[in-house]
């Protein structure tokens, strides 16, 4: 009786769909519902698949023109793109997208493989999740296509000039500075400041202290920062004065050690290093705050420098540090940080001044000819700023278009 | 020697680097993973030179009975506690109810959240100093503070109906300070620091900055 009931129930539903299906559709139905007449969706037109550019390999870029159904309200609920691996091959769905979508990337495409695409505009009906008719119509064939590796990433052209040109700028000014020629630099108050702040504390017989962030060695303003230290180290040891390094990253420790040990070299005094003078304290954000915050209070030194990547725990030291009355130079390159800085240290170095300490304090030419080539590059973007403005604000041309960076 | 390999692999890892994010195609696409790998590995190794030199000192302050040298005894029984407990348990150390799932949610977690909470407090004396009207920006500042600190609190535009302002202008008013002035701001700061990093970077695989490398 069962197998009777389902027979029929087959021969039924295959005859629905024969009628209400063009020849190049097939229809999936529960076993209780089928489509009504005229909701077959035309199919999509124009279908093409080729490389996906810019990547690695491995994707396919299909693109189609819209079902002529395809519109509010109207026969075409998503397309199935479905992929073969042969013409005449099983075509199996490797994804979909809802209506309205005229691309589809396949990322599970074998670089070097060839395969065949098909898209497939979809109507269906679902009722409290269960779908009770779908009919569809498949587009012509396209393909063979296979994914290749590309070596330039074009999107990233702009990037790639920027680059060009701002890298060729230092090193002109590099070498024109390598040349002899004098080079002027804007005063940095913060970084005059340095021999000032040092100074106090000799004066007042106490310690210095000298914070590099909380970011590992791959970070450009832990760089920054412990590339400053070397400097203020060996004033500190020409004026006999403590320098205290709390660190909280090992890489950084062994790195600040080395630095502080050189600079103390190069002051002549190398018997006053001492080990203990650059230690680890612990990797953990507020642990790390904790722990300084305690030796700030415990042992009040006369001068504080803040110089690498901070994040919240910028304001907790900042502030212990005001508290104590030292005197406190500040730089960060986390924009959001800054304005903590700022409220709470006597000097601050904003952005790039972080940067430009090392050439500033070592007034050493090649170092300053890069300083005037990142100038420069300032200088460039400022003028496409101004044209930009211009341009766009009378709608002329979107220069901005050329700005945008792909992530 | 000592300073010309060091400066050799930075030059290459540093032009690869750059490499890799203008080249899509194998291996260039792998070398930001591989590089990552790395300096995890490096730096778990690492990890250890910092543990025992904060023993080495914390010791030593012990032993000499150094001023505050109480402090460095809890710092060893910490990390003693923490060390054997997570040794003892294991794979399963983080799993709850394990000793070290209770040490980090009742000793770690509070401790550090309190830290935090701290914040609040250093807020609010930092914008006391920060706020003080001085001078003109100094006033322009605590106006533009004010402003956007009344805009996000529903009371802000209350206050402005009740000072027959249209509603919503008060908010608003806030939310073209932080979009417009602080963006411009915020952006300018930002292209300052993005060609800082470039130079910075530069120097670096040109081999000009040479004192992050330490003793010659």
């Amino acid at each position: 009786m069962r197998l009777t009931t389902a027979l029929f129930l087959t021969l039924f539903l295959t005859m629905s769909a024969a009628t209400a299906q063009e020849a190049d559709s097939s229809l999936t139905v529960d076993s209780t519902f089928i489509a009504p007449p005229d909701v077959t969706p035309v199919m999509v037109k124009n279908l093409s698949a080729r490389d996906n550019p810019n990547d690695a390999g491995g994707s396919i870029l299909i693109k189609w023109d819209l079902s002529v159904d395809d519109i509010e309200g109207g026969k075409v609920t998503h397309y199935q793109i479905l992929r073969a691996e042969t013409s005449e091959g099983e075509f199996e769905e490797v994804g979909e997208v809802p209506s309205g979508n005229s691309q589809f990337i396949d990322n599970r495409a074998d670089r070097g493989r060839e395969f065949y695409y098909k898209v497939a505009a979809v109507n269906q009906r679902k009722q409290e999740g269960k779908l009770l008719w779908q009919v569809r119509s498949e587009s012509a064939l396209s393909g063979p296509v296979k994914s290749t590796a590309q070596w330039f990433d074009m999107r990233r052209l702009n990037v790639f000039v920027g680059m060009i040109i701002l890298c060729g700028l230092i090193i002109i000014y590099i070498n024109r500075a390598k040349s002899g020629k004098p080079i002027f630099i804007r005063k940095i108050a913060g970084l005059d400041a340095v021999e000032e702040a040092v100074g106090r504390a000799t004066e007042m017989g106490k310690k210095i202290f000298f914070i590099p962030g909380i970011s590992d060695m791959d970070n450009v303003q832990t760089l920054a920062g412990i590339t400053i230290l070397g400097k203020v180290a060996q004033m500190a040891a020409e004026y006999e004065t403590w320098i205290e390094v709390p660190v909280s990253r090992s890489l950084v420790m062994v790195a600040a050690k080395e630095i502080v040990k050189e600079a103390y070299v190069k002051a002549g005094r190398p018997d006053a290093f001492h080990e203990d003078q650059v230690h680890y304290l612990t990797d953990d954000q507020f642990g790390y705050a904790a722990a300084i915050d305690g030796m700030f209070i415990r042992e009040k030194p006369a001068t504080v420098f803040f110089l690498g990547n901070f994040y919240a725990e910028s304001l907790i030291l900042a502030e212990t540090g005001n508290s104590i009355g030292a005197i406190q130079i500040a730089g960060t390159g986390q924009q959001t940080q800054l304005p903590f800085f700022v409220a709470a240290c006597d000097y601050t170095l904003i952005g790039e001044e972080l940067f430009a300490a090392s050439a500033y304090l070592s007034r050493e030419p090649k170092l300053l000819g890069s300083l005037k080539g990142q100038d420069m590059g300032k200088a460039i973007i400022l003028l496409a700023l101004l044209a930009g403005i211009i341009l766009e604000s009378f709608n002329i041309f979107q220069l901005s278009q050329f700005f945008s960076v792909i992530e | 020697m000592r300073r010309e390999i060091p400066l050799l692999i930075t030059a290459i890892v540093g032009i690869f680097f750059v490499l890799q994010y203008f080249i899509p195609h194998p291996p260039f696409n792998r070398l930001n993973g591989w590089f990552s790998d790395w300096f995890s590995i490096i730096g778990a190794c690492a990890i250890w030179l910092g543990a025992l030199n904060l023993i080495r000192i914390s010791a030593d302050k012990i032993y000499r009975k150094r001023s505050d040298w109480g402090f460095s005894v809890v710092i060893i029984l910490s990390f003693l506690l923490i060390v054997v407990i997570g040794f003892k348990e294991g794979r399963d150390f983080r799993n709850p109810g394990s000793g070290f799932d209770w040490l980090y949610n009742f000793i770690y977690t509070p401790l550090s959240a309190t830290m935090f909470a701290l914040l609040a407090f250093f807020v609010a004396s930092a914008s006391y100093r920060a706020f003080r009207a001085r001078n003109l920006e100094a006033s322009l500042l605590l106006v533009a503070a004010f402003l956007v600190m009344l805009g996000r609190v529903p009371v802000g535009d209350a206050i402005g109906v009740s000072l027959g302002l249209p509603e919503t202008n008060i908010s608003k008013v806030a939310v073209w300070i932080m979009n417009t002035i602080n963006t411009a701001g915020q952006r300018a700061i930002l292209i300052g620091i993005a060609l800082g990093v470039v130079s910075t970077s530069l120097r670096i695989i040109l081999g000009i900055e040479r004192s992050y490398l330490g003793s010659e």
